[in-house]
Formats: C-alpha cells, structure tokens, sequence
C-alpha cells in the first residue's frame, strides 16, 4: 500500500502532543491489559483488541438488522418491539397493493411508487452522466498538461463539502432572483422558476449530484488511466494512430475494468441519494424529485404519525435491491481479477 | 533524422491537448465558480443581496452624513451638458426623484431618476457572520460539530486500529470469520438500518444527545480494513523480537505497530473528520432538540424556515465549509492517495 509519509514533520506541535497523551493513556491501560493477558493468556488476546469494535458493531448494524425484519413484520406506532401486534405480511402488502404497477398514483403507498420511479428516473440519468462526466475529466488529466495537479484538486474539491453546503450553493445560485436568472435575462431570456417544474426539479438534482461527487469517481479513473502502460501508446505513435482510434482500440478496453468499478460504486451510491437532494428541493416539487430513502426518512421519522413497520418494510426492499447490487459488484470484480 | 521527427512530433500541439486546456478551464469555473459566488453573496449586505440582476462584489450604497438629519444615499448626477456631480436623493416619486447637493440639503430640485447612478463601494457585511454566531446560536452548533468531530475520530482510530492489530498481526481461529463479518458490515449502508438503529439508540438514552451521533458510527469497516492492510506489510520480525523481550501483547499494539502505521492512520483521521463534519441523514433522525443541533442539521432547519434569511445562511454556509476546505488544501494529497489505495471515500 503506497501511502505518502505521516503529516508529523508539518505539524510538530499536533503531532508531539497526540503522541505525549497516547503515551499516558496507554500507559495507564498497561496493568489493565497485562492483568487480562496473565488471565486469559497471549493466545486469546487478539479477542480482547478486536471486542470493543466487536461490540459497536453487533449493537449498531447486526441486532438492528435483525430487528429490521422484525419492524417490518409487525403493525401499530409503538417503537418497542415487543409492543408492536404481529402483523405478518400486511406491511409489504400495504406496499405493494398497487391496481396498475405503472401508475403510481392508483397505489395505496403512491409516494412509495412515486419515490421508485423517481429514484429509476434519477439512477438511470445520473449513473450515466457521472460515468460520462468523469470519463472525460479522467481522459483530459491525463494529457501532458501544466498544473495538473491544481486541475485534479480543483475536480475534487466539491466531494469533501457536506450534501447540506452543496445543496444551498446551489439553491442560491437556482433561486428566482439568482446568478443563473440573472444570466438568462441577460441574454435575453425569462426567469424560469427551477424549483416549480418538475422537470427543472429532476434535471437539477441530477446536476447538482454529479457536480458534488464525480471528481471520486475521476480519481479512480484516472489511477486507471495511469496504469496502462505508455509504451503502448507509444506504438501506436510509431504507427500514426487517430487519436480517436487510439481511444477505442486501447485506452477504453484496458480502462474497463475501472470503468465497471466505477458504473457499480456509483449504481450503489445512487440508489441511496437523499441528502443533497433532500435541501435543493425537498423531494417537491410535489412529489417529483422524492427519493426511496426520503420516503422511509419521512414515513418512520419526520411525519406526524411516526409509521415504523412502514418504513423498516420499504428499508428492507431497499436493501434487497442493494444487496442484488452488490453480488454483481462482487461478481465482476471477481472477473475482473480472473482477468488480470 | 527520423530521431528529429519524432521529437518535434512530440512537442507540437495536437487539438486533443487544445480541447484538454478548453475543457479543463470551463471545468475550473464550473466547478469551483459556486464557491466563490457563494463566499461573495455572504458578505453582501441583505439589501445587496435582493438586487437583480446581482453583482459579484458585495457592493453597498455610500451614504452621506450630515448634521441633524438622517443619512442619505449619494447619487451621480448626469447633467444634460455631459458633466457629472456628486448629489443625495431625498426621495423618490415614480420616476422622479428629489436631490439636493450634499453640502446644501435645503436647495432641492426634480430630476428624472435615469439621470441619476447610485454610488456605491466594497463593504464586508461582517454583520452576516457575527450576528447568527452571536445570536442565534450558532457558536453552540459549531460546538457541537466540533465536539462530534473530535471525539468521534479519536475512538474510531482507536478501536478500529486494536481490531485492524488483531486481524493482521495474530493467526487464530476465527480469524477468517469476523475479517468476512468486517466486509459483510461494509455492504450495509445506513439507509437501510435506520430504524433498527433509532429503536437502539432509544434504550440506550441516546436520542438527543451528541453521544447518539458518535457512538453509532465509531466502528467503521472502511478503517479497519485499510488499517489492517497497512498493518500487514509490518515486519514481521520487529514483532517477534519484541516478544523476544517479554514485552507484552498490549505494548507490541501501543509501543510498535501503532506509531508504524502513522501514515494509514493520518489517512484514516482525515477520511473520519470528512465523514463526521459532514454527516447529515443519521444527525437529522436522532437529534430533535435545537441545543444538540450540529451545524449540517441546523444549516437545514434555518433553510427551511418560511423566510429565508439568505444573508445569514450563506455566512454560516461560508462557516461550515471552511474547516473541510483547510483540511483539503493541507492534506490534499494523502486524501488523494487513500482513496487511490482504498477505492473509498
């Protein structure tokens, strides 16, 4: 694993002070840890490293995924388990009584349809643009270019801002009186009132979301991209090769395996989006930018009657469908390897 | 000869580099041009802020004092010769305004308001940003997300990297097992466990209070993977040597393999800080009460509310970027590396 150095030498003053309170504490822990170990002895130590991540992650992710499937199998708003009347099926049933499975609005949980096909609309527009956006980007740092670091960090800024920071820059820039309506009657145009329109909506949410992550997905691109070897390309000189040629008949293929990581990560990521999209438009307007996780969001937590069962029901189709993702992730990544 | 040819191909300029530069500089301003708008607009005052079509430098009108009499707005007057002087508006009916000179308010006259330009200058409005800190709470969020950041990075490095210890440095049965239980946990995001995890955090007291934000997410699998890779390539020799001189189980994890595994750690403490500064779905759910409030969840609830105090929102905006923005032009590069290595953000 090729990491560059610790930041110690940069900052002393942290570093010397991390160190000197690690070496107290620890310190203290000793007889404690040397205790345990005459107890139990070195063979059964490494339990006692791996316990406290042990604990936090039985009580925090298995026991609350067994309990999912508990919620989602029992009625009523109680929040205890044990309170809650056995309810069988009835909550998938609640989801998925639908008269016509291509029109929302004739089913009892509209807004569970509506956030499904939104989230399709928004998966199939977004992956694509992303994958697209980043590709090219990925394609264009590659080049024997000035500065390119300064262009790499500039691409990647906008991932390590919060979706909440995303969302306003842009709510501002969108808003009725604001930078882009100012354009639009500069040249001559109309105000159009982005947040109004559904389809002004969805464009962008799509937009905002692949301005805020696809400098990630450029970064592992362009790992990709410098992986391939340059001799190739160096023939293909020899050869007068089109840049176009050279693009399909060599960067493409040998960038494939990238290019599949990528298209699964940010199919995975996707299916989940919620935050960003949650401040720009808050899943209106009406119900035409709601997302699958917005739904259980509001359906367990924000509405007036706090409908758990409901909500640990659509988690779990949820989760169904991740977890189909995520077989496939692991069965071309498995390829891949093959592969290589 | 043909060594002269081919390095002079080398060195021309082929259009893909041409469209490399285009496409790279249209990215600059598209990418990093919000910010800077951002950071502008919240320094304009909130009468800036309402005028349309808006103007990039926080610009405010110049006022002119004057003994006994309210501050009035100074005005260029374009006079029918050509020539220009400076005069205050008194006030305005239509599209006409009444002005004087500034130095005598009392003689008035009429002109049309076409003639007139407002003067204006650069003003910070630091207003914007002392106002809701001092006022409205916001020094308490901040607390809080620092708070949450802090303590949060400090027991995920801790607890994962003992894990990360375990499952690199020993061999022992079981091993196999929770390493597909660490990668099995990696594959359930928080989407899908969210009300599972509010029914825990309940009976353990943790709804609205920062503890329930912390605790839920300490023990991460994307650290204690990358940590234990790290930890892999350890010699191991240092280890046994270490044995060699009864040094006990717990000092070889505090005393060696910690301090050498600096760089994945650094690593790891930027990713946490990244995580926890901006989390937002899991605050928003377990944090209900306005005192408990990090910044994300408060930026949130001040955005939603029916008038929206741009002014003030967009300088906490500023407020809550800034630390992730220090990090990034610090740290740069070994966020870069790690998720180079890790496939991870």
């Amino acid at each position: 694993m090729a990491l560059d150095k610790a930041p110690d030498q940069e900052d002393n003053f942290l570093a010397g002070l991390a160190t000197r309170l690690w070496h107290v504490t620890m310190s203290l822990a000793e007889p404690v840890m040397a205790g345990i170990q005459r107890l139990i002895g070195a063979k059964r130590m490494p339990w006692v490293f791996l316990a406290p991540n042990l604990v936090f992650f039985a009580t925090f992710v298995f026991v609350p995924l067994l309990i999912d499937f508990g919620y989602s199998l029992t009625g009523g708003t109680h929040l205890f388990l044990s309170q809650r009347p056995w309810d069988g099926s009835a909550q998938y049933g609640h989801l998925f009584n639908c008269q016509n499975f291509s029109n929302p609005n004739s089913c009892e949980q509209d807004r569970f349809w509506h956030a499904i096909f939104n989230t399709g609309t928004f998966v199939v527009f977004q992956v694509s643009a992303m994958v697209l956006a980043s590709l090219i980007t990925a394609l264009a740092l590659n080049k024997r270019i000035r500065a390119r670091g300064f262009f790499r960090a500039v691409f990647f800024f906008p991932v390590l801002l919060s979706p909440v920071v995303v969302a306003l820059i842009w709510k501002w820039i969108l808003q009725r009186d604001g930078l882009l309506n100012a354009w639009l009657t500069a040249f001559g145009g109309s105000k159009v009132l982005f947040f109004i329109s559904p389809h002004w909506a969805m464009f962008w949410a799509i937009f905002v979301s692949v301005w805020a992550h696809m400098g990630f997905y450029t970064l592992i691109l362009l790992a990709g991209l410098q992986a391939i070897p340059g001799d190739l390309y160096e023939a293909a000189q020899m050869d007068a090769t089109s840049a176009t040629r050279v693009l399909w008949r060599i960067t493409l293929p040998l960038l494939m395996p990238n290019l599949i990581v990528v298209v699964v990560l940010a199919l995975i990521k996707s299916v989940q989006t919620f935050d960003e999209v949650y401040v720009l438009t808050g899943g209106g307007p009406g119900t035409a930018t709601l997302m699958i996780v917005q739904y259980i969001y509001e359906t367990g937590f924000a509405n007036q009657v706090q409908n758990f069962g409901l909500a640990a029901a659509a988690s779990v189709v949820l989760g169904v469908a991740l977890f189909f993702l995520t077989l496939l992730q692991l069965a071309l990544s498995r390829r891949k390897g093959e592969a290589l | 000869m043909s060594l002269l040819l081919k390095r002079r191909h080398r060195n021309q300029w082929h259009w893909t580099d041409v469209a490399a530069y285009i496409y790279l500089c249209l990215g600059v301003v598209l990418m990093f041009g919000p910010v800077i708008w951002l950071v502008m607009s919240s320094f304009k005052t909130p009468s800036a802020l309402m005028e349309f079509p808006p103007s990039l430098l926080p610009l405010t009108q110049k006022m002119a004092q004057s003994s006994g009499r309210e501050a009035l707005p100074l005005y260029t007057l374009t006079q029918a010769d050509g020539t220009s002087r400076e005069v205050v508006q008194l006030h305005r009916m239509g599209i006409m305004a009444t002005i004087a000179s500034p130095n005598h308010p009392d003689q008035t006259s009429q002109v049309s308001i076409d003639a007139l330009t407002p003067e204006r200058h650069i003003e910070f409005a630091t207003d914007n940003y002392t106002k809701p800190l001092r006022e409205f709470n916001f020094l308490r969020y901040l607390k809080n997300s620092l708070f949450v950041t802090i303590v949060a990075t400090i027991i995920t490095l801790l607890i994962n990297s003992m894990a990360a210890y375990a499952l690199s440095i020993y061999e022992f049965k079981g091993r196999t097992a929770i390493l597909l239980l660490v990668i099995g946990t990696l594959m359930i995001p928080v989407t899908v466990i969210l009300v599972p995890v509010y029914l825990v955090a309940t009976k353990l007291a943790l709804v609205n209070s920062l503890w329930g934000v912390i605790l839920p997410g300490a023990a991460t699998p994307t650290g204690v993977f990358l940590l234990r890779q790290y930890m892999l390539t350890l010699p191991r020799d240092l280890i046994e040597a270490a044995r060699m001189d009864k040094a006990s189980e717990w000092q070889i994890y505090w005393r060696i393999v910690v301090p050498l595994s600096a760089p994945a750690l650094a690593v790891l403490a930027i990713f946490s800080v990244m995580w926890r500064w901006n989390d937002f779905l899991w605050p928003l759910v377990i944090l209900n009460k306005s005192e408990v409030y990090t910044l994300q969840i408060a930026l949130n609830a001040f955005q939603g509310e029916l008038q929206v105090q741009w002014h003030y929102l967009l300088a906490m905006t500023v407020v809550t970027l800034l630390p992730v923005s220090l990090v990034f032009v610090f740290l740069q590069r070994f966020i870069t590396s790690g998720i180079a290595t890790t496939g991870m953000k």
